[in-house]
């Protein structure tokens, strides 16, 4: 693998340019920029709420300074309440070229255009000249989540996917699993994973946190394609999911934005903290996506039944099919068919083996098939966090 | 996958679990062995992913899979039934299908094809 080395030591797998909309406003503009840019690793994310949030302004300046990133284009319509300066100064520290478009004060939307394709061809042409350094498995963060399940996924897709995590983890990287609303019914086998008592009651409290906040918006973490798909409740897909985690001791308790403190298995807690505020934790699967590429992801494995199609802004997502008959119908969008498994042709180490071999091949600059189809989706929304407690990272705790 | 399963079409997960699971679709009229000399003619077809009942479970009983509780069954559930959505329920939140919305959508584009246009 080769990465471009940040400021901060971290590595990135890609080199982008982020075009950053700070209000719904400013996104036509964004958009606009970005868009006959967007096969040259110009990448459109942003935040659409007028309204200060702190968590917004976190991921947002995690997601800035993210090692696949590069250099920044901020547009703001100019009377938003987001916090731009602040943004700004943070990916100025990060050393990363920023430049903040204002609408109101450029002169409209075409000038603000104009003005935007232009900084952002000549970031593109200064970063395609920087050389990229050597990079060690050690060095990667991989998230993964699953979307669009169904009743393979928990016999093929998402334990494949733990098998490559078992094998990530044994070689020093830090790999992020997520969604507690889909670990309900898990917990207690979960938590005599951790790695002290302390985490595994945090792991515990996160889940029935999330239990919780489910209940009171009236729907689990499930769509109706699940059910379709043959999964019949809440506790039979979070079985299914949980086996994403592989088998890995479990290193600690990341909340959006945090970074894994080294090598090891991390839950992600995405659920937000006190009374039930803004609707649903993740609205749908690039909301979680998003927060794990926020906690410095390289790359996202994502595991499917249904068949779904989603790519990300930021950082590439690897796409494995656990339903053979959805990996023949929808070949172009998947990486690896996990789905032979069920068909007798491979078992679950060949295919972990392969999910393993193709992050490093990502590390190496090839793309995956949504990352070559174009896909960039982003989704960022209203949310609080308290700051995860004192037993969550219990080996960071230690260091001096 | 585990040398225990009763019929190479169909994954035991766990040795206590209550259901089985389909590594194929099935179509309806298929004899499936469901073990201990058991056999079930499925009266649907059964796409891969979907589970039947591996013996009978009593209303209100646990249903297992993975070797865990996924929900319990809302009524009585003959050996070689398919469990879903129809005979199990969450412990935790309620499931969400678009199972009656289909259903309209499908009587409405009936109507509109009989009377012979929109």
């Amino acid at each position: 693998m080769r990465g471009w080395l940040r400021q901060d030591g971290r590595k990135g797998i890609r080199n982008a340019v982020a075009v950053a909309y700070l209000v719904e406003c400013a996104h036509h503009v964004a958009r606009e920029v970005a868009w006959p840019l967007r096969e040259q690793d110009v990448h459109l994310i942003g935040f659409p709420g007028c309204y200060p949030n702190d968590y917004a302004q976190r991921m947002m300046e995690r997601l800035c300074t993210h090692p696949n990133i590069g250099a920044v284009l901020l547009v703001s319509l100019g009377c938003e309440s987001f916090d731009r300066y602040g943004l700004a100064a943070a990916i100025r520290a990060s050393g990363r070229p920023v430049e903040t478009i204002v609408i109101q004060k450029t002169g409209g939307t075409r000038r603000s255009i104009e003005q935007g394709r232009a900084w952002a061809a000549a970031q593109h042409a200064a970063l395609a000249a920087v050389a990229t350094v050597p990079m060690a498995v050690s060095e990667l963060v991989v998230g993964t989540v699953c979307g669009g399940s169904d009743g393979t996924s928990g016999l093929t897709g998402n334990p494949a996917a733990g098998r490559a995590f078992d094998l990530l983890v044994a070689e020093g990287a830090a790999c992020i699993f997520e969604e507690t609303g889909e670990l309900i019914g898990c917990e207690h086998i979960m938590a005599e994973r951790a790695i002290t008592p302390e985490l595994g009651a945090a792991l515990i409290a996160a889940v029935a946190k999330a239990a919780r906040v489910y209940a009171t918006l009236g729907y689990g973490s499930f769509a109706a394609g699940n059910a379709e798909g043959g999964l019949s409740t809440i506790e039979e897909k979070s079985l299914g999911a949980y086996a994403k985690s592989g088998r890995s001791p479990i290193s600690g308790l990341l909340k959006p934005g945090d970074q894994p403190p080294g090598g090891g298995l991390y839950l992600l807690d995405i659920v937000p903290d006190g009374e039930v505020r803004w609707g649903f934790p993740n609205i749908n699967d690039n909301a979680e996506i998003v927060e794990m590429i926020a906690c410095g992801a390289h790359c996202v494995l994502f595991v499917t039944g249904r068949g779904s199609v989603v790519g990300s802004a930021i950082s590439p997502v690897l796409k494995i099919c656990a339903n053979p008959a959805t990996y023949r119908a929808l070949a172009e969008d998947m990486d690896v068919n996990a789905g032979r498994i069920l068909e007798g042709e491979a078992d679950l180490d060949a295919v972990g083996r392969e999910i393993h071999a193709l992050v490093l091949a990502l590390g190496g600059g090839w793309r995956s098939a949504s990352e070559s189809l174009g896909h960039q989706e982003f989704v960022l929304t209203y949310k609080a966090f308290a700051p995860a407690g004192p037993g969550c990272l219990p080996e960071s705790a230690r260091r001096p | 996958m585990a040398s225990s399963d009763p019929d190479g079409r169909l994954l035991l997960l766990s040795p206590e679990d209550d259901v089985l699971v389909a590594r194929c679709p099935l179509p309806a009229g298929t004899v499936v062995a469901l073990g201990g000399g058991l056999e079930s003619m499925l009266a649907a077809a059964l796409p891969a992913g979907h589970k039947i009942a591996r013996h009978a479970v009593a209303e209100g009983a646990r249903v297992l899979k993975y070797g865990a509780p996924i929900g319990r069954a809302t009524r009585a559930i003959a050996a070689g039934e398919p469990v879903h959505t129809h005979n199990l329920r969450s412990d935790w939140t309620p499931t969400h299908t678009l199972d009656e919305a289909r259903a309209r959508d499908e009587a409405g584009a009936r109507e509109q094809a009989t009377r012979g246009g929109p």
